[in-house]
């Protein structure tokens, strides 16, 4: 018999997911995490997982882990002190980045710079260069070289990063560079950006290359250890790792290219979402994963996550793919705040972490936090212990809330929902950004809150965009390890191809794409994926010649064949049109073509809750006074173990589970289907027909734009 | 006549009590919508200079026209009071006339468009954009002719029209400016990616409007800006003093030899209201240097100069408009008059920034900056390729960011918002040249306690004969420093040509002619440094050696002794800074690095390789119509004292 797991390592718990890959039968576990060690604490938690399950360990043959190793060795800038070569007069790549000042006009004046990945003390010049066309323009002086990577020598570093000039259209001078740094500095890893993301933009290729630099070492250590300790326990088993893009690195892969991780810890939460969300029948879904500092939220389109071709982690931003999620600094430990002059109520971005956190956890912390306002509003009701066992503190969480109240002059509880409803509009516009702004209508979306404080929220979050039903599913701790343990393994191969169509062909870029196939393909059949099982998926980026936008637009193959580039340049208009209300009369332009490959997913049986009446009285534990929607009310409190399938809850209503708290306001009802779910419905709820034509209805079309780009055309070149 | 405006719906708005939650709601609502009109001109647009640089600026108003979100202030009153039409549902405005508008926009490049937001019949907002197109015809590519005298050679200038009449495109209107472009397809992408952002803002306002009730809406807007008003109050009575402050920066030339040209003001508080009175501005420009400087966006630099200075969290808008006043002299740099051509006009713009520091900071020299990147330096290279197809590049570059109180500036940065620089790799697979040198200039930033940024290095390799074009300034005076901190070093540019001769070019010249393999090696300028520079400490000093950005020689502006292996010699770096604190006089406030324009002037050919420029003189006609104008005002202020 053989069993896969789950298994994600969060700031307080470690979740794991064990599946009998025959019966698709479950177990879940949850254990404190242990951030000296982080395996340690897996390997309790895999103990136990496996006692529950009735198993020895040893039947486990893969492992899927989602990991916030590479992520927080960014943020908290403990990465490995890395050297950099690049090409003859841009030494400052990364001291210059792009040249851009946040914060508006005037910004500049508060902007102080973080110094780059790779020290420039560490930046050494090879006297090269290609051109952009991929010519030889300068042979490399590889005496010259050699003797500056002797300097690196005595600088200590503990990675390289070689990213050339145009390396994108010929990477023979960074592999002769790595082979010389090879033999200079021997036993030192070199990242290549040819080989990390091969695609035009030489600050872009050369921070993301850096950035794998910066937490190789770190990430190779990690992975080797828990794979190690794994190997005690469960001899053989093949560990993957989770990529911010949703799909499943192997262990070696993984250490080797880590830049694709730093998403890799929420794009479990995507994922398990996305799962739960299909089986309940909601292929259409916007997630929102609150957690004590953050929220991150993601669009889910047909039962597939938006992917987006950079990742942003503190202040750094690389060229890797990533399932679209933005974050906003909107969390349970947000700290809500008025400032003097302006007398506004504003909350975040400003936290006060799991340290001192929250004034209700009575560890030191007085500022009000959402947290603290959920506690105020009787959200969190007097007997819920977060996590098991950490009480309350009422009294410090009004007291942190009054200082506010105190500010704006209302009262604790108006300025408590005051603090919710600001916190909901933060959060929404996050939502905003994967939805309006991508051209989808939120109304056409269910929502799905999770994360320990998420569905405190996702009714009110609903409520604003119109997004339902909201499901708040089970468990919501655990569904990042369920992300985990159902992700199929995955991998894709990118190159940068600028060409306009009138210079190219659909045969050559046909060609291309089974280049890129096949590379990618050789990764995940080492993972013993068969070959007959590979799903493969083309992809190429596009825009009108001259734009700076790319859209990515999917290919199928045999449309290719049959209609040419027309297949790629129809689909690129309507796109357009969608998008920005337009489509031009230009010529289109390849920019990049891409490949990615797949292998099976794994079934999962879920467990399926006896069927009920409507009636949820055997659920109902306490009552809580509340206030909700500027009214005092009387909530429910219900507790989720025992709610069965066909259970109706109405609102005004708190469902209570071991990590999680569940917020049903009045006029809502929350239904429970067979998997556990609550979807939450305004009562008197209508589907909305014919999404479509609503959608389009909101869009006004830009009146006849097209006509005069035809008149426009000609004299551009300006003969005479 | 100012613009009529036509509404179906004659119901005025009730102004109703809001509370703030609501307030603050609808605050970050209009934000995103504000990001969101950014978010959809970037992706469409086609100029570079809008979609990888950001030269454009999206703006939200209330129904009286005063700016709620954006960066520049409001345009719609300065538009209206120049249309001489209606205003009716559906309709979108163009012009690109800066003397229509009263310099609403300052170069007839800026396109800009409004529309009004109608909900039920009556406006319920504005939203406005500009952006920068690469060019709109005239003399030269790019349009913007350092030689040019009059603004009809800047290139075709749109007086305001209503480009879309109740939702429907004006054709021909387009077809006509679009035929006097260089580069038609570009315009007309810029122009349909403004309309759609435009569009964008309408609908997120009356989604708004929809969620909360019209008169919500409406009354949240002028709470906004009310609570704008209080805070800079507050900010005004505690940093302007009555005592008059004054300052005064230069343009160093005007391209036609004439330079530099005085920008002086002053600056004082009478009970709430901020005066600033450009008095002693030298007289306008027979060339394109000229800026007209509309009032109310000079408010707007103004006031968020001093919100980020003493408390970023506050929202910047149009609510603090009457506790300013701005006087600036007809006939001068920073009000000329018509036709005097406006299109090099990025030079005085920045330099506002640096007075604005000036000014500010005398009161208060712990919150002061130095003299920074108070420009947008343009080169322009274009031609015909090989294949006979035009090819026109406008760039805009940076420099060292000011040293300020907060710390160093950055090395090679924009002060523009949003502006970045275009990726090399994108240059040169689209232009027929090659970047050879991208890199800052060590010690070329402000020794300070806080280092000003270095200046920009391009190597520009020509690979096609062409003409190039060079905008920049700061070649004879300097980027000051302040409080202690020294100025930054000037800006450069040397021509290698390919048959191995070398030429130094003037810092502002059109219609320079290259060939293949010539070498441009364009040096922008560095910061100016925030204090003294002797409190820097030591091993700072030594990791900017390490890292190359300041020199061993340099180090020692801080007074520190650098040993060969690179570490501090800490008892020679004592030595030599008793020495210099003993040797140097008090602290200055502001050190320009000329002690008066003729001490300037006379080193000027030994120091930058040109002769020095003629001072600076009135046009006969403008000084004419300068004249009537102020005896007009004169007769009008009179006149109304009587009344």
């Amino acid at each position: 018999m053989s069993y896969r797991l789950g298994v994600d390592v969060g700031g307080t718990f470690t979740d794991l997911l064990l599946v009998n890959e025959k019966s698709g039968q479950t177990w879940s576990a949850k254990v404190p995490s242990t951030p000296a060690d982080q395996s340690v604490g897996v390997l309790t938690g895999i103990r136990k997982v496996c006692e529950r399950a009735g198993i020895d360990p040893k039947q486990i043959d893969h492992v899927m882990h989602g990991t916030t190793v590479a992520t927080n060795t960014v943020l908290t800038g403990t990465g490995a002190r890395c050297g950099l070569v690049t090409t003859k007069g841009y030494r400052q790549v990364l001291q210059i980045a792009r040249s851009y000042v946040p914060g508006g006009l005037g910004g500049w004046i508060i902007y102080n710079k973080s110094l780059p990945m790779a020290p420039l003390a560490c930046t050494i010049e090879a006297d090269e260069r290609v051109s952009a066309k991929g010519e030889v323009v300068r042979v490399l002086d590889e005496k010259a070289l050699r003797q500056s990577l002797r300097t690196l020598k005595s600088k200590n570093i503990e990675a390289l990063t070689v990213s050339l000039i145009n390396s994108f259209a010929n990477d023979s001078h960074e592999k002769r560079v790595r082979e010389i740094a090879l033999e200079e500095l021997p036993g030192t890893p070199v990242s290549i950006s040819s080989e990390v993301v091969p695609e035009m933009q030489e600050y872009e290729r050369t921070v993301t290359t850096v950035a794998n630099s910066y937490v190789r070492p770190r990430v190779d250590r990690y992975v080797k250890n828990l794979r190690a300790k794994l190997g005690e326990v469960a001899e053989g088993v093949k560990l993957h790792i989770l990529r911010s893009d949703g799909g499943l690195a192997s262990a070696s892969s993984a250490a080797e290219y880590p830049v694709n991780l730093l998403m890799s810890g929420p794009a479990g939460g995507v994922t398990g979402a996305l799962w739960v969300a299909v089986q309940a029948g909601f292929p259409n879904l916007l997630t929102v994963d609150v957690g004590g500092t953050s929220t991150d939220v993601a669009l889910i389109r047909n039962g597939e996550a938006r992917l987006r071709r950079e990742t942003t982690v503190g202040d750094v931003t690389v060229r890797a793919s990533s399932v679209d999620i933005r974050t906003v600094g909107a969390g349970g430990g947000s700290i809500a705040h008025v400032p003097e002059l302006t007398k506004a109520l504003r909350v975040g971005p400003q936290s006060a972490g799991a340290d001192p956190g929250p004034a209700a956890y009575n560890r030191g912390g007085t500022e009000p936090t959402v947290a603290d306002a959920n506690i105020v509003l009787g959200y969190l009701p007097a007997m819920q212990k977060l996590g098991g066992d950490m009480v309350l503190n009422r009294e410090l969480a009004h007291a942190a809330v009054k200082k506010v109240a105190d500010g704006l002059g209302l009262s604790v509880k108006d300025a408590a929902l005051g603090i919710y409803n600001i916190v909901n509009e933060n959060m929404v516009g996050a939502l905003r950004l994967v939805s309006v702004e991508q051209g989808y209508d939120p109304r056409d979306y269910a929502l799905m809150g999770f994360g320990g404080a998420g569905p405190i929220h996702s009714n009110a979050l609903s409520r604003l965009l119109g997004s339902w039903p909201s499901i708040v599913p089970p468990g919501p701790g655990v569904l990042c390890a369920l992300g985990d343990a159902t992700t199929a393994v995955r991998d894709e191969r990118a190159r940068t191809y600028v060409r306009q169509f009138s210079l190219t062909s659909a045969k050559e870029v046909e060609k291309v794409l089974k280049e890129l196939a096949t590379d990618a393909s050789k990764g995940i059949e080492n993972e013993g994926v068969a070959k007959k099982d590979i799903r493969t998926t083309y992809q190429v980026d596009v825009r009108y010649r001259g734009q700076g936008l790319r859209l990515a637009v999917n290919i199928d193959l045999a449309d290719l064949q049959k209609r040419g580039l027309k297949a790629i340049s129809d689909q690129f208009d309507a796109e357009h049109e969608r998008l920005f209300t337009f489509a031009l009369d230009l010529e289109h332009e390849l920019v990049t073509l891409r490949a990615a490959v797949q292998g099976p997913g794994i079934k999962i049986k879920r467990t399926v809750l006896k069927k009920s009446g409507p009636d949820p009285k055997a659920a109902v534990v306490a009552k809580q006074k509340s206030y909700m929607d500027g009214k005092d009310v009387t909530a429910i409190v219900y507790d989720r173990a025992k709610l069965k399938a066909g259970n109706k809850i109405k609102g005004p209503a708190i469902v209570m589970e071991m990590d999680s708290t569940t917020v049903i306001l009045p006029k809502h009802t929350g239904t429970v289907d067979v998997y556990g779910n609550i979807l939450i419905y305004p009562d008197g709820y209508k589907a909305r027909k014919a999404p479509k034509a609503a959608a389009k209805a909101t869009r006004k079309p830009a009146p006849t734009a097209r006509k005069p780009a035809k008149a426009a055309r000609k004299p551009a070149k300006g003969k005479k | 006549m100012p613009a009529t405006i036509v509404q179906r719906n004659k119901k005025a708005f009730k102004k109703t009590k809001v509370d703030t939650v609501t307030i603050d709601i609808i605050e970050s609502a209009l934000r995103n919508a504000r990001y969101e009109m950014d978010t959809v001109l970037f992706r469409t647009a086609m100029s570079p200079g809008i979609r990888e640089q950001h030269d454009e600026f999206p703006m939200i108003a209330n129904t009286e026209g005063k700016m709620v979100v954006g960066q520049f202030g409001s345009f719609i009153w300065g538009f209206m009071d120049g249309y001489d039409g209606t205003v009716e549902e559906g309709d979108i405005f163009l012009t690109s006339d800066p003397y229509s508008v009263n310099g609403a926009i300052s170069h007839a490049n800026d396109w800009l468009m409004l529309m009004p937001i109608y909900r039920d019949g009556r406006i319920i907002a504005w939203s406005a954009m500009f952006g920068h197109m690469t060019d709109v015809g005239g003399k030269v590519p790019g349009s913007l002719p350092t030689d040019g005298t009059t603004i009809y050679e800047d290139g075709l200038v749109i007086p305001p029209i209503k480009i879309f009449k109740a939702g429907v495109l004006n054709e021909d209107v387009l077809r006509v400016v679009l035929h006097n472009c260089r580069l038609p397809q570009w315009n007309l992408s810029d122009f349909n990616a403004i309309t759609a952002a435009l569009r964008t803002a309408s609908a997120r306002c009356i989604e708004i409007a929809e969620r909360f009730g019209d008169d919500v809406f409406y009354s949240a807007m002028d709470a906004m800006l009310e609570r704008n008003k209080r805070a800079m109050k507050a900010l005004i009575r505690q940093n302007v003093p009555e005592k008059k402050q004054h300052f005064e920066d230069y343009i160093c030339d005007d391209g036609l030899n004439l330079g530099p040209y005085r920008i002086r003001c002053s600056m004082w508080r009478e009970g709430d209201k901020c005066i600033f009175d450009f008095s002693g501005t030298d007289p306008q420009s027979m060339s394109s240097i000229n800026f007209l400087l509309n009032e109310e966006m000079f408010k707007m630099f103004a006031g968020i100069y001093m919100i980020m200075v003493f408390d970023p969290q506050i929202l910047f808008n149009d609510g603090f408009y009457d506790l300013m006043e701005v006087r600036i002299p007809a006939g001068s740099l920073l009000k000329p008059l018509k036709p005097a051509a406006l299109s090099c006009r990025t030079h005085a713009l920045g330099r506002i920034f640096d007075i604005l520091a000036g000014l500010l900071g005398q009161g208060n020299p712990d919150f002061m900056c130095g003299a920074g990147f108070s420009d947008s330096p343009h080169f322009m290279y274009s031609g015909y390729d090989k294949n006979g197809e035009w090819y026109q590049l406008y760039q805009i570059t940076f420099g060292g960011i000011p040293g300020k109180p907060f710390g160093d500036g950055p090395d090679g940065h924009s002060l523009w918002p949003s502006f970045t620089n275009v990726p090399n790799e994108f240059l040169e697979s689209y232009f027929p040249l090659r970047i050879d040198i991208y890199e800052t200039i060590a010690d070329t930033g402000g020794a300070g306690k806080n280092r000003g940024g270095n200046g920009l290095r391009i190597g520009y390799r020509f690979l096609e004969p062409g003409e190039i074009s060079i905008h920049d300034d700061r070649w004879l005076t300097y980027p000051w420093g302040a409080n202690g901190g020294e100025p930054g070093v000037r800006s450069r540019k040397l021509l290698q040509r390919a048959d191995g001769t070398e030429e130094l070019l003037p810092s502002k010249i059109d219609h320079v002619k290259v060939e293949a393999n010539d070498l441009l090696i364009a040096d922008t300028w560095g910061g100016g440094g925030w204090g003294d520079p002797l409190e820097r400490p030591a091993e700072q000093v030594a990791f900017d050696v390490e890292a190359g950005l300041v020199t061993v020689g340099g180090a020692r502006r801080y007074g520190v002794v650098i040993k060969a292996d690179g570490t501090v010699d800490e008892a020679a770096t004592k030595t030599l800074r008793t020495d210099m604190a003993k040797k140097r006089g008090p602290k200055k406030i502001f050190d320009r690095g000329f002690d008066s324009i003729e001490e300037l002037k006379a080193r000027c050919k030994a120091e930058t390789g040109f002769d020095p420029p003629a001072t600076p003189r009135f046009t006969k006609w403008a000084a004419v119509a300068a004249a009537a104008l102020e005896k007009k005002a004169a007769k009008e202020k009179k006149g109304a004292k009587a009344a």
